[in-house]
């Protein structure tokens, strides 16, 4: 296999609407960024890798064919992949494997939402006759696992808020956040309307317009770049069923196989101890005591003890910090959501996270989940090639 | 021109354009047999009878996701179920007939080894638990029709709760109390 590294970086602001620009408008202005900061044009790129989240999120169905033009795929070859939150996750992981294979030696990867033109919440609730139609939503249906690993660890009732307040002041150190709340408190988020208990306003992710892009190029291009290489030490994908008899919802096989393959890949005994920071997809509060169990930075029952002590927050010198850039919590334009931490772990590695850096970062673990939290995408990237 | 355009209009930012979307719905044959079940006010689960697992899914979709093998067999279901787990719902909803705060549960009916949600009422909020008993309270049968919703809700049992380990592993015959 060959080396493959994270050469350029690019982010759009996030927010509730981007009115100004269309979806090509959107994509491109990541792309360009990446490229711009890859120290590249348009003609450096060999393929683009492209994800986003069901077309219904904005109703523009195959949004790919149109986007073909704004990302420069004249005479490229272009691949959309798709796996539902996860994506962004597992497109820049198809990006990067098109690079290891030795297929391509230099591509972009992009992914997208522009929540604003639809209304996402409810384009996952359509009526099935084998089902009753409840109209719960995406809320509805991750509030009961929630639920289910409250009485099974017998975590606080606040570790959810606790983990909303710590995204949100990780998150307003970083100005592309959507939400920007640099004085939240314990006491707003508790006091927030409940949605689906046990899951409050504020411990939700928002709905955010953004894409982000990044430039995944071999060694030799690698090294070659103006920045320094963020090389891709690990990277693994794991599929599971929603529905199965006997199933554990709240600490899925597929994403224990996939951190211990990623893991295995990179080198890594001791995830809590090994790596330096992780960028983790929590879109709702609780999901981070939840991940620490499941990615093994904790035992069985005790993830939320790390959350409660402050060891995932940089403003409390945690030994890990998770979601230093704010994370789902503070910006969730879905299909790229799982890219933005794949790219802000590799932002870290590079030290150039600016104020969300933890200092001296080498190696960080991006994540990201999807669909029933039955689809994961995880890597590990380094300042270290091997 | 163009050019001059955009500087004196306003940016058009949006206009409505609504996609309507109508669906086929094609059962297949194991959502057919569960269909034509549930329209003559029966659950029913499907199983593999020579599978180890012995798993009894419902609504099955045609086989067993754990084992990766079909479903061949019907087997009766209670009206009886345990809550596995639940929220309450207090989003408003637009178009939704449910008024908040409701509650949506994970129900494991007896004699099934998953859970499916539905809809819980005639219950306090607060006082909703895992490991609950309640029971299928259904519409009248001039409505039943091919859908879950032929259930109206579910609501509380006076029987005793269901352990944590047993949920999920209740018998068609019930749930008495005993370990």
């Amino acid at each position: 296999m060959q080396y493959a590294a994270v050469t350029g970086i690019g982010q759009t602001h996030y927010k509730a609407r981007r009115g100004d620009v269309s979806i090509a408008g959107l994509v491109r202005e990541a792309a360009q960024n990446a490229l711009d900061d890859a120290g590249l044009g348009w003609d450096d790129i060999e393929a683009v890798i492209i994800g986003k989240a069901p077309d219904m999120f904005e109703g523009v169905i195959m949004p790919e064919v149109y986007l073909a033009d704004a990302l420069g795929c004249n005479g490229k070859p272009m691949l959309r992949v798709h796996t539902a939150g996860s994506v962004g996750g597992s497109t820049a992981l198809v990006a990067a494997s098109h690079v290891q294979s030795g297929t391509f030696r230099r591509v972009l990867t992009v992914t997208f939402e522009k929540q604003s033109e639809s209304n996402a919440m409810w384009a996952l609730s359509n009526p099935q006759p084998f089902s009753p139609h409840l109209n719960a939503g995406a809320g509805g249906y991750f509030a009961p696992i929630m639920r289910e690993y409250m009485r099974r660890s017998g975590a606080p009732w606040d570790t959810g808020i606790k983990v909303a307040v710590k995204d949100r002041l990780h998150g307003a150190r970083n100005p592309l956040n959507h939400l920007q709340m640099p004085d939240i408190t314990m006491k707003e988020v508790e006091e927030s309307p409940m949605l689906w208990d046990p899951i409050r306003f504020l411990e939700s992710c928002p709905s955010s317009d953004g894409a982000c892009a990044m430039v995944i190029a071999d060694e030799a291009l690698a090294k070659q770049g103006p920045r320094p290489p963020v090389w891709i030490r690990g990277g693994a994908m794991r599929s599971e069923p929603t529905m199965y008899a006997g199933r554990d919802e709240a600490n899925p096989q597929a994403g224990r196989d996939c951190a211990a393959d990623v893991y295995s890949q990179a080198g890594i005994g001791n995830p809590r101890k090994e790596l330096d920071c992780a960028e983790v997809y929590v879109p709702f509060s609780w999901y981070e005591p939840m991940w620490l169990e499941n990615l093994g930075f904790a035992e069985q029952g005790e993830g939320w003890k790390l959350t409660m002590e402050g060891a995932t927050s940089l403003d409390e010198g945690g030994d890990i910090p998770w979601n230093c850039s704010g994370g789902v919590l503070s910006s969730n334009p879905i299909g790229a959501s799982g890219m933005i931490r794949f790219a802000e772990s590799a932002r870290q590695v590079r030290g150039d996270a600016g104020d969300h850096q933890v200092d001296g970062a080498r190696t960080a673990l991006g994540h990201a989940y999807g669909g029933g939290a039955q689809f994961y995408a995880m890597w590990i990237v380094s300042t270290e090639q091997a | 021109m163009s050019d001059k355009a955009t500087e004196t209009e306003d940016l058009i930012t949006a206009i409505e354009t609504p996609v309507y979307l109508k669906y086929n719905f094609t059962a297949g044959a194991a959502t057919t047999r569960f269909l034509h079940q549930v329209r003559k006010g029966k659950l029913t689960g499907q199983r593999r009878p020579e599978c180890d697992c012995g798993h009894v899914y419902v609504p099955a979709r045609g086989s067993c996701a754990a084992c990766g093998l079909a479903t061949t067999e019907e087997v009766e279901l209670g009206d009886k179920a345990t809550v596995q787990s639940f929220t309450i719902v207090w989003i408003p909803i637009p178009n939704n007939p449910i008024q908040p705060p409701y509650i949506v549960a994970n129900l494991v009916p007896d004699g099934a080894n998953i859970s499916f949600i539905h809809l819980m009422s005639e219950c306090d909020n607060d006082s909703v638990h895992i490991g609950q008993r309640v029971e299928a309270v259904w519409k009248p049968e001039e409505e039943w029709d091919y859908a879950m919703d032929n259930i109206r809700y579910f609501r509380p049992l006076d029987e005793p709760d269901v352990p944590i380990e047993m949920i999920g592993k209740v018998p068609l015959s019930g749930w008495e109390g005993e370990a």
